[in-house]
């Protein structure tokens, strides 16, 4: 029979049982969706590595207080204290640790800024002077942050665009006053506007000398994070090493293991970030696993049932000339078509539910993540669930096409 | 040369332990072109005579040979051709698709043909203006009378131009009045296209439209009888 007539007869007997063939088709359309998540979440991941890697020098390396974080429960060591104003100084010493050019400290909160009757949640980061260098930054006007704006406390910021844009519209900031927490700073430095990348927020930033950040708006002695530039990327790893011994010295630590603070490379923050795309990427896959084995089990279930229901209309088409490839074909066409339309509906969900993703992302992890859905994965989920179809239908089709026509004319 | 030669035929259904003898040993010829009754009470091995002549079944005995050829030599598959090719077969629950249009009913035999498919539609309406159906294409078997379900079922045995037309109680389902216009039809197919008839029926009257009757018991021919043409049923005629 051909192939046309075999997909209308299909459309034709699932039509006959619409309800029914939803139902079976569920499993086969959770699985899909997963696997349509597993590829376009997974990719957006990957891109946004990419991305940090290209926002972020390689030669610059990152301290935040308390153990590397391994399990949820590391988690808490995050908001410890360990990192204070003394190990910047030992850090920065050259018989310490050879080969660094910068050491910025960091504190970071997210605050209101206010001039006149405009307000903004802003980004606020203290840090040191050095933080446009390793960060890349360069202003579109005023002056950067001095040291000596770190020793007097000075109340003084540089703002991102967006923030420029939202509280003074088209008047020039350059010394105006913005008020955070109570605390009037003089704007003295615009950041160039960075659009769309990295993931530093650079056009929502208020930077401010980490000094003052500490005592007037944070009330702390400790800071968040300590920024390292090394001479050079082959320099790194040593300059890694030495962080990481000078640090235990002074914080008294013999064993690593009790480490108070942990060191990320770029290398690191990569491999960090790929195993838990990577943790996502096994669940999910098992997920779609388990419910297109169960999905596939059901689609065989139901195939069978149609054949028993069915088998005064296979004995007819026999007696009228159907050969057993005829009826095979017939019912595995209709476990692939029910298949397909399964696979078609989970690529289509799993396409919304990433889009979906794609924005929760953007507002919660990163402002530059992607929504991107691979012609590859709507290829892949329409091809796997044909041949689940083919897999889970064979047995039933390959039941009716043995039936003898006979005994299945008798059958009432 | 006998269309249809079947030579001492047996059919046992069923296990070792438990056999079912259903024919026990059957001889007769029917020519191209004859109208044949087959009679007998339930249980005697009419239907299970007519599945093996129209190759649904295969016998478990004896010989059969169809337009010459034995039963045995052809596979599954030229079976299936065969079955559509040059047999028509009409049942007595008609055995129509529901929820499929009355012509596209008739379609189905084409569909496993070789026949090109510009030429189906021509051909089942044919098929069906046959049987007085012209004016029904698009209707669906519920929305038709039993009488006319069967002329449907008729015209789909039809459609393909079959040497034989095998018919198990056709008008078992059908009152009276509409068993005769089927019978009335397939005595006209017969008279006017000279189409080979095998019939099964219970009733007498139903049987005397045939030329010739068959009649069995107990898995054995008892009785082969050519109807005198004054015997025959003379609606026809009127
Ligand atoms: N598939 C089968 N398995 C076992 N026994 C069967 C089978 N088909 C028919 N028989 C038996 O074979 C015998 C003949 O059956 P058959 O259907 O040929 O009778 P019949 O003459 O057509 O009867 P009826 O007039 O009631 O249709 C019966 O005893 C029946 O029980
Ligand atoms: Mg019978």
């Amino acid at each position: 029979m051909r192939l046309r007539h075999q997909f209308i007869a299909a459309i034709h007997a699932l039509r006959a049982n619409t309800v029914r063939s939803l139902l079976t088709i569920l499993g086969i359309v959770i699985g899909i969706t997963a696997i349509m998540l597993v590829m376009a979440v997974g990719r957006g991941a990957q891109d946004l590595i990419l991305d940090q890697v290209r926002g972020f020098g390689a030669e610059t390396i990152i301290i935040e207080p308390g153990r590397e974080p391994k399990g949820p429960s590391d988690f808490v060591e995050v908001f410890t204290d360990s990192l204070k104003e003394r190990d910047l100084a030992a850090l920065a010493d050259a018989a310490r640790v050879p080969g660094v050019t910068d050491v910025v400290p960091l504190v970071a909160q997210v605050t209101t800024a206010a001039f006149g009757n405009e307000t903004y949640r802003v980004q606020l980061r203290g840090a040191g002077p050095a933080i446009l260098e390793v960060l890349r930054l360069t202003l579109a006007s005023g002056v950067p942050l001095t040291e000596d704006d770190v020793r007097r406390r000075a109340a003084v910021a540089i703002i991102g665009d967006d923030v420029r844009e939202q509280l003074f519209g088209q008047q020039d900031p350059i010394g105006q006053r913005i008020r955070m927490k109570n605390v009037s700073f003089r704007v003295v430095g615009v950041l160039e506007r960075k659009g769309e990348s990295g993931i530093v927020p650079v056009d929502h930033m208020v930077l401010v000398p980490y000094s003052t950040a500490q005592e007037y708006l944070l009330g702390i002695t400790h800071v968040h994070a300590i920024l390292v530039r090394a001479v050079s990327e082959q320099v790194v790893p040593r300059v890694k090493r030495d962080v990481e011994i000078t640090l235990r010295e002074l914080h008294r630590i013999s064993d690593p293991e009790k480490d108070d603070f942990h060191v990320m490379t770029q290398v690191d923050i990569v491999q960090r970030i790929g195993i838990i795309s990577t943790i996502l990427t096994v669940l999910l896959t098992s997920i779609a696993a388990i419910s297109l084995v169960v999905g596939g089990i059901g689609i065989m279930n139901i195939m069978l049932v149609a054949v028993a229901e069915r088998t005064r209309e296979i004995g007819l088409r026999k007696a009228l000339g159907a050969r057993r490839r005829d009826i095979l074909g017939q019912f595995l066409f209709e476990s692939v078509t029910l298949t397909a339309v399964g696979g078609i509906m989970g690529v289509a969900i799993g396409a919304s539910l990433a889009f979906l993703a794609a924005v929760i992302f953007r507002a919660t992890v990163s402002p530059n993540w992607a929504f991107t859905f691979p012609i590859s994965a709507v290829v892949l989920g329409v091809g796997v669930s044909g041949v689940l179809g083919v897999v889970f239908g064979l047995a039933p089709a390959r039941k009716a096409a043995a039936m003898s026509p006979m005994e299945a004319l008798r059958n009432e | 040369m006998a269309l249809i030669e079947v030579d001492h035929l047996q059919k046992t259904y069923g296990t070792d332990d438990a056999q079912t003898p259903a024919l026990r040993g059957v001889s007769f010829q029917i020519a191209a072109g004859e109208f044949v009754a087959i009679m007998g009470p339930s249980g005697s091995g009419k239907s299970t005579l007519l599945h093996i002549l129209g190759f649904l079944d295969r016998p478990t005995g004896g010989s059969y040979r169809f337009d010459g050829r034995h039963a045995d030599s052809f596979s599954d598959d030229e079976l299936a051709q065969l079955r559509n090719q040059t047999m028509g077969f009409v049942f007595q629950a008609f055995n129509l698709l529901p929820r499929t249009t009355v012509l596209e009913n008739v379609c189905l035999p084409l569909r496993y043909s070789q026949l090109p498919e510009r030429e189906w539609r021509s051909r089942a309406e044919r098929a069906l203006t046959r049987v007085g159906l012209g004016h029904r294409l698009h209707h669906t078997p519920a929305q038709l009378s039993g009488g006319e379900q069967q002329r449907a079922a008729i015209a789909r045995a039809l459609v393909l131009d079959p040497k034989v037309l095998f018919a198990d109680e056709p008008t078992g389902n059908l009152d009276s009045v509409s068993g005769r216009a089927v019978m009335l039809l397939l005595r006209e197919l017969h008279a006017e296209q000279g189409h080979t008839i095998i019939l099964i029926t219970h009733e007498t009257a139903t049987a005397e439209h045939a030329e010739r009757v068959l009649a069995f018991r107990d898995g054995r021919l008892e009785r082969d009888e050519r109807l005198a043409q004054s015997r025959r049923a003379d609606q026809f005629t009127k």
